[in-house]
């Protein structure tokens, strides 16, 4: 099989195993584009039961805070169609306990680490920051600041440019790997933010977190979540984060992005490459099918091969407009 | 690929690992209506070795706009005979998922992944057990029994419901247990009443010396504080709304006593069988509690 190229010459296919699956973002460099979204992938050693993890580019590890956070009451999460909605409140046991448990057991499984970081306050960002300096398999930070805050009637930082440059600029005076600001896509302009994290030092940008919704009982007339809140995922935002994608690569495109937002297949996975995304992550895929991640780094290069790409970092930035 | 393993005799291939949970595409050998309950038996001869009553596997709707598994509590596997390598369970239908999986036939395929959680502890001796269930809660107690009776121990069972229609396999329960109450509100079968009342009674004649529950929550918050008054360890298996069923969305979190401080535990991974005495029934999704998980530290 061959399809037409960018050229518009079909290409021959190739081996599969001859296509490079390795992308590069600043300083990282990942064997494959397919890595975890932060919160959907545990600590690693729950979805290793399934399979080996480190055959992903790297794990994006559950939001570290520099306190234990206990989280939100349930009900915390709502079916809705195509997606979910969540309001966890990122309960995590804080970055000490990381560092004592998940961090060693992660080093030894040789998956390279992206520590998902979050805080009340840059400051705290900072904290926690400064615990991971210089550790060995941490590749990269992604400075959550756009979870939805229910407790704050759903404000975070990253909805502005301000809060934005202020956080990002803490961390990378500790940081000692790139940083990744993760955005949201509740915004006017994401340029505008995404722009904002670049001038204040940031090496990417991740996009998109999830999209705050609301879903309410009709029997009940309550809200179906505890926290009234939640952040909408799956597969029904992904044309939302191929639209945020696409703009941030148009306005920056040497800025690298990781994306996310829906992404369960192959095909999504080079949607968003096209899009503008150097790696992508698997997210709420996951909860659907534990598999997910693993599937799509098996059939990706077959995918790339069947239309004679060689290179799966060629298809960044692809789209035909 | 490390992870992919062929099932014995050439059977149908699983993803996964040589222990642990698996998943696969299983053929549905079975369909039945089991009173109002519903009973799909399927072939998997991994997920029938490793099972052990109190587990649960969750199963993949297709074609609907549904994403999320939904997690059914085992209700019988076997592992010899005619049956040998499949697995049972038994549903109510409260959605589209669940309308979905009761039109599955014969020779139909489903996605499932288990066998998932924890398992209920058995006692190492014979204590007396007493098993209480509602609604088709009573599926996974009857599993137990069927372990309870292998080793010889005593078991006795509170079955209940609304109405007759609503008591889960009464012959069965029956068969594999010393003694069988069914209590109905109704009255329609067995004893008008509720379970309580009848657990109280039992309770009192002193022959229980460990209690097993399963089905609504209401219900086990009140068995468990039942058997706190008089002293009788409980474990209980919950019924948590979740989304992943593997341990990583930490949507399924319970409140949970351990060593003196109250933890979010996930009834996917560290449940769904709990200490019923443990758990902070009042807390439940009332505000969050200030302690997290100490988790086991796993070998290096």
């Amino acid at each position: 099989m061959s399809t037409a190229t960018t050229s518009g010459r079909p290409r021959p296919p190739v081996d599969p195993a001859e296509v490079d699956l390795r992308v590069q973002l600043d300083d990282m460099i990942l064997r494959n584009p397919i890595v975890t979204a932060s919160g959907t992938f545990g600590s690693g050693q729950e979805i290793d039961r399934f399979f080996d993890v480190d055959r992903l580019g790297a794990v994006v590890v559950k939001s570290i805070t520099v306190d234990p956070w206990p989280g939100l009451p349930t009900p915390r999460m709502a079916e809705t169609a195509s997606g979910m909605l969540n309001a966890v409140g990122m309960q995590n046991s804080g970055v000490e306990r990381w560092l004592a448990v998940d961090y060693p057991w992660l080093r030894h499984h040789k998956v390279p680490i992206i520590a998902s970081i979050a805080g009340r306050t840059p400051h705290e960002y900072r904290q926690v920051a400064e615990k991971l300096r210089g550790l060995e398999g941490i590749v990269g930070i992604e400075a959550n600041i756009s979870a939805p805050n229910p407790e704050a009637g759903g404000a975070m930082l990253a909805t502005q440019p301000g809060p934005t440059h202020e956080a990002i600029a803490t961390i990378i005076r500790v940081a000692t790997v790139p940083v990744f600001a993760k955005l949201s896509p509740d915004v006017t302009d994401i340029v505008t933010i995404a722009h904002a994290a670049a001038e204040a030092g940031a090496a990417g940008v991740s996009v998109i977190n999830t999209v705050l919704g609301m879903a309410i009982d009709t029997e009940t007339r309550r809200p179906k979540l505890a926290a009234g809140f939640g952040g909408l995922s799956g597969p029904a935002i992904k044309p939302i984060a191929i639209r945020a994608v696409h703009q941030v690569h148009t306005a920056l495109p040497d800025l690298p992005i990781i994306g996310m937002g829906g992404a369960a297949t192959v095909e999504d996975v080079v949607e968003f490459m096209l899009a503008g995304a150097s790696a992508v992550a698997i997210g709420t895929a996951t909860f659907a099918n534990p598999m997910a991640a693993t599937e799509i780094i098996d059939g990706l290069p077959v995918w790339l091969a069947e239309r004679g790409i060689r290179h799966a970092r060629s298809l960044t930035g692809g789209l035909r407009v | 690929m490390s992870t992919t393993f062929s099932t014995k005799g050439g059977g149908p291939p699983f993803q996964g690992r040589a222990s642990g949970p698996i998943r696969a595409r299983c053929e549905v050998l079975q369909y039945r209506k089991i009173g109002q309950y519903h009973s799909l038996t399927f072939v998997s001869p991994e997920m029938a070795d490793r099972a052990q009553p109190g587990m649960f596997v969750t199963i993949g709707v297709e074609g609907h706009s549904t994403v999320l598994r939904r997690p059914f509590s085992i209700y019988q596997v076997s592992r010899h005979g005619p049956w040998a390598g499949t697995v049972e369970i038994i549903f109510d239908v409260v959605g589209e998922g669940t309308r979905w999986l009761a039109s599955r036939t014969k020779h139909d395929t489903v996605d499932i992944v288990g066998p998932l959680g924890t398992p209920f502890p058995l006692p190492k001796q014979n204590v007396g057990c007493l098993l209480v269930g509602q609604g088709y809660g009573a599926a996974p107690l009857l599993y137990l029994a069927g372990a309870l009776q292998q080793r010889g121990f005593r078991a006795d069972m509170i079955i209940g419901a609304a109405d007759a229609d609503g008591i889960f396999n009464a012959i069965e329960a029956k068969r594999l247990s010393a003694t069988t109450i069914l209590v109905t509100e109704d009255g329609s079968l067995g004893e008008e009443g509720n379970i309580l009342d009848v657990m109280e009674r039992h309770l009192a004649l002193g022959r229980t010396g460990l209690v097993y529950a399963s089905g609504p929550m209401p219900l086990l918050r009140d068995v468990s504080a039942l058997s706190a008054q008089a002293g009788v360890p409980i474990r209980v298996a919950v019924e948590e709304a979740m989304a992943c069923g593997t341990g990583v969305c930490l949507t399924c979190v319970l409140p949970v006593e351990r060593k003196g401080a109250v933890y979010n535990l996930r009834s996917c991974l560290e449940g769904p069988v709990f200490n019923g005495a443990k758990v902070r029934w009042d807390a439940i999704g009332a505000l969050p509690v200030h302690d997290v998980p100490e988790r086991d530290e796993e070998p290096q």
